[in-house]
């Protein structure tokens, strides 16, 4: 069964077409990696999936509902680790996990039971009455993990989870969530730069471009395809080696919106 | 809905209540107002026959301390955009509404115990409400107006992105909606353009409500006061709830 299936899927901001028409199915129990330069349409697609963003064209199931119009529903399949910390900083790493749970109605004797048993997953049990503004940005990355875990989702979402953590935090992280995928066949869909990342923990790899999936397989399968040594080379035979803009952030897409006017 | 509404205005309170120099802060400048104009002009008021300014002032300065608190509340929503959290509660399987309806009642009700120390401030310093009963209805006044400003608040944060923008609004909308409002000076023998000016600022209302229960002067009369604030209360729910559901990251 597939947890997610995107057809045709397309986003524009004004003339400019963050996400071109792209389709692609990740299957039930899958780690599924998207990789693609910065403004390729890795983060844009990620918020289109998960009812932050909503498509300009094409459709998405996402546990076989739409995000657009069955959006409680998605939003009970899935749990999110965003690019950029998302935990409040005032309140403490327990209050942050009881305050989510309380959100997505997790019931109260088996959310403490759920928050218990996560929070030493992720090896912060000790902490759990700190605020989080003492966390340092592994710890937040473990807390968020913990987090997004809680509802116990179908599929979580990872958009560049890696970013700026140390090899020990990153190694930590990835084995919590082999561990779930092997455990409780747990989907898990992440973006990253990294490309030995990639390689070595995701089943199948899609490579994004311009808006455009520009390639589609298992590491071995893209090598293949380019004739090269490593999942690097054949990222960069793929999208050439042009550095590309930032993307992201609200003042980007102002910045692209102004460009495309300034362009008509 | 409900377990949504109460976590979310959980938060706010936890959050103020960790935040000691935000307490102090929101006292400063209400004080500073009644010290200054209070004391300043109040042998004029007095000479003028209008009575004891400070008794006349202390509701306008109770007033504008849950204004600028509440509006504040639109300051924390573009904080949550800014730090991330803002995300983590757009994503959950909640409607939309309910968490502008939490956040509304927590920011409101962190405005109003703010109004409530201003008032306790300013019986210290010399004001005198009569009757002393009328205090339960005036909270209930103050808890509407908190809703009303922290509603407009929160509903601007949704749509606005940046700290200048706002800047504007507090430099544009909100001081003048204070300082039109009648809190510093009486309605009667105004110019006629200002009298149709303070007439159409919601706050003119809730100043003039709590004027009427603490100190028996009332303008426009309690029961037009209060059917203007719950009008515009539902009004701005309802656009706050709105914009809420149009957020999109």
């Amino acid at each position: 069964m597939n947890i997610i299936e995107v057809r045709n899927l397309s986003r524009a901001y004004g003339d400019v077409k963050a996400v071109d028409d792209i389709s692609f199915d990740v299957a039930e129990g899958e780690i599924f990696a998207f990789l693609g330069p910065n403004g390729a349409g890795k983060s844009t697609t990620i918020k289109m999936l998960t009812t932050l963003l909503k498509p300009t064209t094409g459709t998405i199931r996402v546990n076989g509902h739409d995000p657009v119009t069955e959006s409680d529903a998605v939003r009970h399949s899935f749990g999110i680790v965003f690019q950029d910390s998302a935990v409040d900083d005032e309140l403490t790493a327990w209050e942050n996990m009881e305050f989510h749970g309380v959100l997505y109605g997790v019931p109260k004797v088996r959310r403490r039971q759920r928050i218990d048993e996560l929070l030493t997953f992720v090896e912060l049990s000790d902490r759990r009455n700190s605020q989080v503004k003492e966390f340092s940005g592994g710890m937040r990355r473990r807390l968020e993990i913990a987090r997004g875990l809680l509802h116990t989702p179908r599929v979580v979402f990872l958009d560049e989870p890696t970013l700026g953590l140390d090899p020990q935090t990153r190694n930590h992280m990835w084995s919590y969530l082999q561990q779930l995928n092997q455990s409780d066949k747990t989907t898990v869909f992440f973006s990253t730069h990294y490309m030995e990342e990639a390689e070595r923990v995701a089943q199948r790899i899609a490579i994004i471009d311009h808006g455009k999936i520009v390639a589609m397989g298992t590491a071995a399968s893209l090598r293949e395809e380019t004739k090269t040594e490593s999942l690097e080379e054949a990222f960069l035979a793929l999208t050439g080696k042009t550095i590309r803009a930032e993307e992201g952030s609200s003042t980007d897409r102002m910045r692209m919106i102004a460009r495309s006017r300034r362009g008509r | 809905m409900g377990p949504a509404i109460y976590i979310m205005w959980l938060r706010q309170m936890k959050r103020f209540l960790r935040s000691r120099a935000r307490i102090v802060a929101s006292l400063a400048q209400p004080l500073l107002f009644l010290v200054t104009f209070g004391f300043g002009f109040s042998a004029i008021f007095r000479q003028a026959g209008a009575g004891n300014y400070i008794n006349f002032l202390a509701p306008g300065i109770v007033a504008m301390a849950i204004v600028f608190s509440s509006v504040f509340s639109g300051i924390e929503v573009m904080w949550d955009r800014q730090f991330g959290f803002l995300k983590e509660t757009l994503v959950a399987p909640v409607p939309r509404t309910a968490l502008m309806l939490g956040r509304t009642l927590g920011g409101a009700t962190v405005a109003l115990i703010q109004g409530v120390l201003v008032l306790v401030v300013t019986i210290l310093i010399g004001f005198r409400p009569a009757p002393w009963a009328l205090l339960v209805p005036a909270i209930i006044v103050m808890a509407l107006i908190a809703v009303i400003f922290t509603a407009f608040g929160t509903a601007m944060g949704a749509r606005i992105r940046d700290m200048q923008g706002f800047q504007l609004i507090m430099n544009f909308i909100i001081m003048p909606i204070f300082f039109l409002s009648g809190a510093l000076f009486p309605l009667a023998g105004l110019p006629a353009v200002m009298y149709w000016i303070v007439r159409i600022d919601p706050l003119s209302y809730g100043v003039d409500a709590l004027r009427g229960l603490l100190i028996n002067a009332s303008h426009f009369g309690l029961a037009l006061d209060l059917g203007v604030l719950v009008a515009v209360a539902a009004a701005l729910l309802s656009i706050g709830a709105y914009f809420f559901s149009t957020i999109e990251v």
